[in-house]
């Protein structure tokens, strides 16, 4: 190794660089940089890739895409439209379509990606939660993911209703009524939004303004600043054997990591070329130009959208008129509630948890989600919450191909949204208290040999062995509950942090936290008598 | 626990009988292996011969990669263009294949190739770096403070309150002046809400002396008759005669997008007015708004049997033959009805509708 020094192609922009920024230091500190190795970590990266495959292709589309609303009578070359009165934004569309060489596949790619992107944040975001990566010191990047989702959702419902096909426009309807039932200002955000009454001439260049500048800009530098803070912290781990609060394990990002993320870059394009080349996806000709009279039957939003469409169809038909004024609650509960619980109660969550357990220590090894059963339960539940929600957005759709009655499915979803999650908290609850007890079992007993010894006396016993040690410590990551003092001492005296209303409720959802634990750990006979394995398993 | 340690277990228990196979149980993981997947041959010495294979299978994949780029120029510059270029569906459709096709067959062949070179050929050891405090020691942060403090007073900032509360003011309509300037996003909303084309049309009708305006078929402009309507069950969609003239022409798909009516036939014995609205109806053919009170969907769906009205995105449903009262569903109110008559055998509407359209808003009342 020793022998090699860089060619002087390398060498020479190196040095360059470094007379003029002092650039080595940082290579030099930063190429062996640790990337410890778990395929959930990988999910995060499809978002990354996804959102640079995004501006790819989006860039592409702007070349052609018209942002207008001037009304054309189209005569491109899909005869089936020739001769219909549309906005330019579609007549654009149809042209990138079927008379831009490679531009159907651009905009199905482009549309996949923002499928992905979504849903692969989703996905990272959950494994975050399950395994506790949120905790501190690592919050601000939780919030920064949080917000990038939420502006994910705007900018994907901007996306694609700027074709100003049938379907898009009749999701800016819904956003245009959602908007009216805002009490006080509803009217006015209306207005201000179209430029006048819907749809105008104005929604689809501001959209586009929003979608192809303002919101990426954003999201642009969210995810700059989640990398940075994810660099500068380093990455949480999965409790294995040399993965420590003090250290991490793994590659060096030269050129190990380099080498499999630019693999997994290329797989994630690969992918959505496939798709983009054999899936169809939103085939805005077939939809026909907007028209405001008009509809088709199990009309979907993005699947990132459906919680919403959900909510909406699901709430009882709640509106309050008093003193002259409207209160539609059957639009503005659905639109605001849930996701508000859901994102408002995520964002909130790492707080919470440090305030319950009192723990504010710093925390680079993730938890098994077995060993945090509240957590892991409370995330299950605003799961099932979620996805009941995003089901019930098409009910309709649930409801013709398993032939129930839609008023039926409708009433289903009512219930199972509040009934679901509490059953989701319990179960997994249950789960994870089961599988703490196997863990406790484990290394607490040993594992089952298949060895069945029989005693002078004639007993047959099984020989249990200790379990192997890289999974030993595995097991062994559970931090066991460590009991507060009572929230009242013998003499009636109040324990600090339990005073007043709000330390009382702080003690008791302490309690919660932690009153079923099962504790793993190793017995002190067990310790390192291993060898006389004989005596031990004869005991059990 | 290292083998060794179970090795020797083993040979002090010479006694120790055995029935059956013993199981694999020590050899068998409880934990998948997710941990460490690449790369797999690190850290130890390649075998050469096996290496030189990996090499090649490496390269092959490279290859196919360059292939499926050159594929792609090829076809773009080869075929995609012939006869006059691309031109409708077939032509869209084929580019797409070959395009995506040799596209992804370039990237996925690149993604493996360089996947089977980190796990096969990477020679790098997993290492292992220090973590370190984030935060700065405590007197650090003291003489950060202090600093700081040092600094305010040198400004002047603390001792000179003017200067401070005064700066303060300046500061604080910076923040609302972008947010002033955002008024001419849009027209305030006055009483555009409250009426539709409709009022104008039939006011313009009855200049004339007319009764009301006709109402024409969308999409083909035609007035209707009550004759041509006389189907029991059947169900079109009608706008106010002369909409697309009377309106200046980037105004039409607004106007359209709230007088948009649906016209439906329902047997008479089974039509129930509303009070007052005894004569809105000719025979049975009666006409409400087709946005929907809920959020403004068209409500498009009339089902014959039942006289239900069905709003397609989020099912709100309402009873024709009962003035459009809510059956189901999100929407609380009924569709807005449209006074009709008969003139000259044609359909008009004598009024607009007494309320305003589509989704609920604060103002409404």
């Amino acid at each position: 190794m020793s022998e090699s020094t860089a060619p002087k192609a390398v060498e020479a922009p190196l040095n360059f660089l470094d007379d003029r920024l002092g650039s080595t230091t940082f290579f030099k500190r930063n190429m062996k940089k640790v990337f410890p190795d778990h395929w959930s970590f990988m999910l995060g990266e499809i978002a990354l890739y996804s959102f640079i495959i995004l501006l790819l292709t989006g860039t592409f589309l702007t070349l052609w895409f018209k942002p207008s609303m001037v009304e054309v009578v189209y005569d491109g070359s899909y005869t089936k439209l020739q001769g219909v009165k549309m906005s330019e934004a579609y007549a654009s569309t149809l042209h990138i379509s079927f008379d831009v060489r490679g531009g159907l596949l651009m905009r199905q790619i482009h549309h996949w990606a923002a499928i992905l992107f979504m849903a692969s944040i989703l996905a990272h975001m959950l494994r975050v939660f399950f395994t506790g990566a949120y905790r501190k010191p690592r919050e601000l990047n939780w919030l920064i993911g949080i917000g990038m989702f939420t502006m994910g959702m705007l900018e994907g419902l901007f996306g694609y209703s700027l074709p100003d096909d049938l379907l898009s426009g009749t999701g800016l309807r819904i956003t245009q009524g959602v908007a009216e039932s805002i009490p006080l200002v509803g009217t006015y955000i209306y207005m201000f939004l179209f430029g006048g009454e819907f749809p105008g001439t104005d929604i689809v260049p501001r959209m586009y303004m929003l979608h192809i500048l303002l919101i990426p800009g954003l999201i642009l530098g969210l995810i700059t600043a989640h990398m940075m803070i994810m660099w500068h912290q380093k990455h949480t781990a999965m409790p294995t054997q040399h993965q420590t609060e003090q250290q991490v394990y793994g590659y060096p990002f030269y050129p190990v990591f380099m080498a499999k993320t630019g693999a997994y870059f290329l797989f994630t394009f690969g992918v959505l070329a496939l798709l983009g080349a054999f899936a169809q996806i939103n085939p805005i000709w077939l939809f026909g130009p907007y028209d405001p009279g008009a509809i088709s039957s199990a009309s979907q939003p993005d699947w990132y959208m459906g919680v919403l469409e959900g909510s909406l169809r699901i709430m009882p038909n709640w509106e309050i008129t008093a003193w002259g004024h409207t209160l539609s609650l059957n639009v503005l509960i659905p639109a605001l509630l849930p996701l508000g619980i859901v994102f408002g109660g995520a964002a909130a969550w790492p707080f919470i948890e440090q305030w319950v357990t009192g723990d504010k220590r710093h925390h680079h090894v993730n938890t098994r989600p077995r060993n945090a059963p509240v957590r892991t339960a409370t995330g299950m539940a605003a799961v099932t919450f979620y996805g009941l929600l995003w089901i019930a957005g098409a009910n309709d759709v649930v409801a013709d191909r398993f032939s129930v009655s839609l008023f039926a499915t409708t009433w289903f979803f009512r219930f199972a949204v509040f009934l679901g999650p509490v059953l989701a908290f319990i179960v997994t609850k249950r789960i994870c208290l089961g599988l703490q007890r196997k863990d406790a079992d484990v290394i607490g007993h040993g594992v089952e040999s298949g060895i069945i010894l029989m005693s002078p006396e004639g007993r047959f016993t099984e020989r249990h062995e200790p379990a192997r040690e890289e999974e030993r410590v595995v097991l062994l990551s559970k931090e066991n509950a460590r009991p507060e003092a009572p929230a009242v001492d013998a003499r009636g005296v109040p324990a600090p942090g339990a005073k007043g209303p709000l330390g009382h409720l702080r003690s008791r959802l302490n309690r919660a936290w932690q009153f079923d634990d099962v504790p793993v750990e190793e017995h002190a006979e067990n310790g390192h008598a291993e060898l006389e394995g004989d005596k031990e398993t004869a005991r059990h | 626990m290292s083998d060794e340690n179970k090795e020797t277990a083993g040979a002090q228990e010479p006694r120790e009988r055995v029935i059956g196979t013993p199981s694999p149980a020590r050899d068998k993981a409880l934990l998948a292996d997710g941990d460490m997947s690449a790369p797999a041959g690190a850290g130890e010495q390649l075998d050469e011969a096996s290496a030189k294979r990996a090499e090649r299978i490496v390269a092959l994949f490279f290859l196919l990669a360059f292939a499926g780029s050159v594929a792609f120029i090829a076809y773009y510059i080869g075929w995609s263009g012939r006869d006059g270029g691309m031109h409708g569906v077939l032509r869209a459709r084929e580019s797409n294949f070959w395009l995506g096709g040799t596209m992804a067959l370039s990237f996925l062949a690149m993604a493996a190739g360089v996947t089977i070179w980190v796990r096969r050929l990477m020679a790098s050891k997993p290492i292992i770096q220090e973590r370190h405090e984030f935060a700065a020691d405590p007197q650090s942060r003291a003489v950060f403070a202090e600093d700081f403090m040092a600094g305010a007073e040198d400004s002047g900032l603390t001792k000179r309150p003017l200067l401070r509360r005064t700066l303060l003011l300046a500061a604080a309509p910076l923040g609302l002046a972008p947010l002033v300037l955002l008024r001419d996003l849009g027209p305030l909303p006055e009483k555009r809400l409250r009426s539709t084309h409709w009022g104008d049309a039939v006011e313009k009708a009855k200049r004339q002396g007319k009764k009301g305006v006709r109402l024409v078929v969308d999409g083909t402009h035609r007035p209707l008759k009550v004759t041509d309507f006389a189907q029991v069950g059947s169900m079109i969609t009608v706008l106010p005669e002369g909409i697309e003239e009377d309106v200046p022409h980037d105004q039409v798909l607004t106007q359209v997008a709230k007088a948009v009516t649906i016209l439906i036939n329902v047997p008479e014995e089974k039509f129930k007015p509303a009070e007052g609205r005894e004569n809105w109806h000719v025979n049975g053919i009666v006409a409400y708004s087709k946005i929907c009170t809920h959020v403004g969907c068209p409500a498009a769906l009339y089902e014959q049997t039942t006289h239900h009205i069905l709003c397609p995105c989020h099912q709100s449903t309402f009873d024709a033959t009962d003035a459009a009262k809510v059956v189901f569903g999100p929407a609380a109110r009924p569709l807005p009805q449209l006074p009709l008559d008969v003139e000259d055998g044609y359909l008009v509407a004598t009024g607009d509708f007494p309320e305003p359209i589509g989704p609920s808003f604060w103002e409404r009342g």
